[in-house]
């Protein structure tokens, strides 16, 4: 239940209603898909009838109802425990990057232009976290963009790796 | 960069060829650089990024092969000529240690335009107005022996920038650097190539460094590797 996480984690601050809980999602964010109104509507039904989140307050002035949720007791300590199971490590599993370039080798198709390719495709990427990091200026909206950009690092090393070993397979077979 | 100078090409080394002994660092290894033009360099370790990047820049001659700046073949000037113009037109940050080892960061960084006959004075506000600019003003007594190697990297790359080059070549300028470090100078150096627009040739196993350049050229066994497609 990441979102519900991410949903108590934002609620710990203070009660806030839904438009909040999607502006500060995205803030802290930023390299994430921006968070539908629908799912965080969905993920606070789920909280509060688990009893992790409440109903803090109903306002309906003119303008359409706007419901407050603040965190409970319970909300808390599932968010604690959320924090305190450490992620795992890996093993990834094969992605579609890894699958095509093993593919395209294993078939003898051009692989040096597909890494290429993939390369450039990356870079392109990597130029774009590169400058919204230049333009963010929260330690948590850097960090979220960090690692975005590690691992595209990770991949465009595993890609050069990956040319220079079919390079060097080429100079031996030639 | 600005549109207009793309295809005004100032730095171009054709078919480079350089041995150290028996090895062949380059084999008709080319670059070429227009004005204001970022040009990432990369590749593997001993693939011939340094000494492509020493060539281009008047340090090293080739056994063969063309290197002109600004029209000028390189080959044709004198010892003195050369390194007039390196100190000129070109700013040098070489991968390893280049500063003096006697002298303090800020002698360092004003020592380019002190051997180009500025007076004292004004070297020495431009050197410490670029260590500021690279968060190293408080280094500025400092020996490169006090220093770590990401600390006098910075001092390096002020001492590059201080006489207002043409041409920026950094070999690795975030090589001893940690993340936060990296950003900081890479934005530095971009900023300058903008705001002069003078060209920046970075060698670089760094894919980030690599991403923010307008092109990059990728060497492998001393020569250009093949771009297909593209
Ligand atoms: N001064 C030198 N004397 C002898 N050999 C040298 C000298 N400079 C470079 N070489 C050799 O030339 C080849 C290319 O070296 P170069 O320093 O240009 O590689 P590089 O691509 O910069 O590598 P790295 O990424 O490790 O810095 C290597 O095989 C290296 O051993
Ligand atoms: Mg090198």
């Amino acid at each position: 239940m990441a979102i519900g996480h991410v949903l108590l984690g934002i609620l710990e601050r203070g009660p806030a209603h839904g438009y909040d809980l999607k502006r500060t999602h995205d803030e802290r964010f930023p390299s994430a898909k921006p968070l539908a109104f629908g799912q965080v509507y969905a993920g606070l039904a789920k909280l509060a009838s688990d009893g992790l989140v409440e109903v803090a307050e109903t306002q309906q002035e003119g303008g359409p109802e706007r419901t407050t949720y603040a965190i409970t007791p319970a909300g808390v300590e599932t968010l604690e425990s959320w924090l305190a199971a450490m992620e795992s490590a890996g093993p990834y599993p094969a992605d579609e990057l890894v699958r095509k370039t093993i593919t395209s080798l294993l078939r003898g198709a051009d692989t040096t232009a597909f890494l290429q390719r993939q390369r450039a495709t990356h870079l392109a990427v990597m130029r774009e976290l590169v400058a919204s990091q230049a333009d963010v200026t929260n330690a948590a909206a850097s960090i979220a963009i960090d690692h975005s950009i590690s691992h595209l690092d990770a991949d465009l090393r595993w890609l050069e790796t990956a040319a220079e070993r079919v390079a060097a397979d080429r100079t031996r077979t030639a | 960069m600005n549109e207009d100078r793309m295809d005004e090409v100032l730095l171009d080394s054709q078919s480079v060829h350089k041995s150290f002994g028996r090895t062949e660092a380059l084999r008709g290894a080319s670059l070429s650089v227009a004005a204001g033009e970022v040009v990432a360099v990369t590749g593997p370790s001993g693939s011939g990024k340094s000494t492509l990047l020493l060539c281009a820049a008047g340090v090293l001659r080739p056994e063969s092969g063309r290197v002109t700046y600004a029209g000028q073949d390189l080959d044709e000037l004198g010892e003195a000529e050369r390194s007039r113009l390196r100190r000129r037109d070109f700013g040098l940050v070489l991968q390893f240690g280049q500063l003096v080892p006697e002298m303090s960061a800020v002698q360092n960084v004003a020592l380019p335009l002190l051997l180009d006959r500025h007076d004292k004075a004004s070297s020495f506000t431009a050197a410490r107005g670029w260590l500021e600019r690279l968060d190293a003003l408080d280094l500025a007594d400092a020996r490169p022996g006090e220093m770590s190697g990401g600390e006098s990297q910075r001092i390096a790359i002020a001492r590059a920038l201080v006489s207002g080059p043409r041409v920026i070549f950094a070999d690795e300028p975030t090589g001893a650097l940690d993340t936060v470090n990296s950003e900081r100078v890479l934005q530095v150096l971009l900023e300058v190539s903008r705001e002069t627009s003078a060209s920046l040739v970075l060698v670089t196993h760094d894919n980030r460094v690599a991403a923010v350049a307008d092109r990059e050229v990728i060497l492998r066994d001393g020569s250009n590797e093949l771009r297909v497609g593209a």
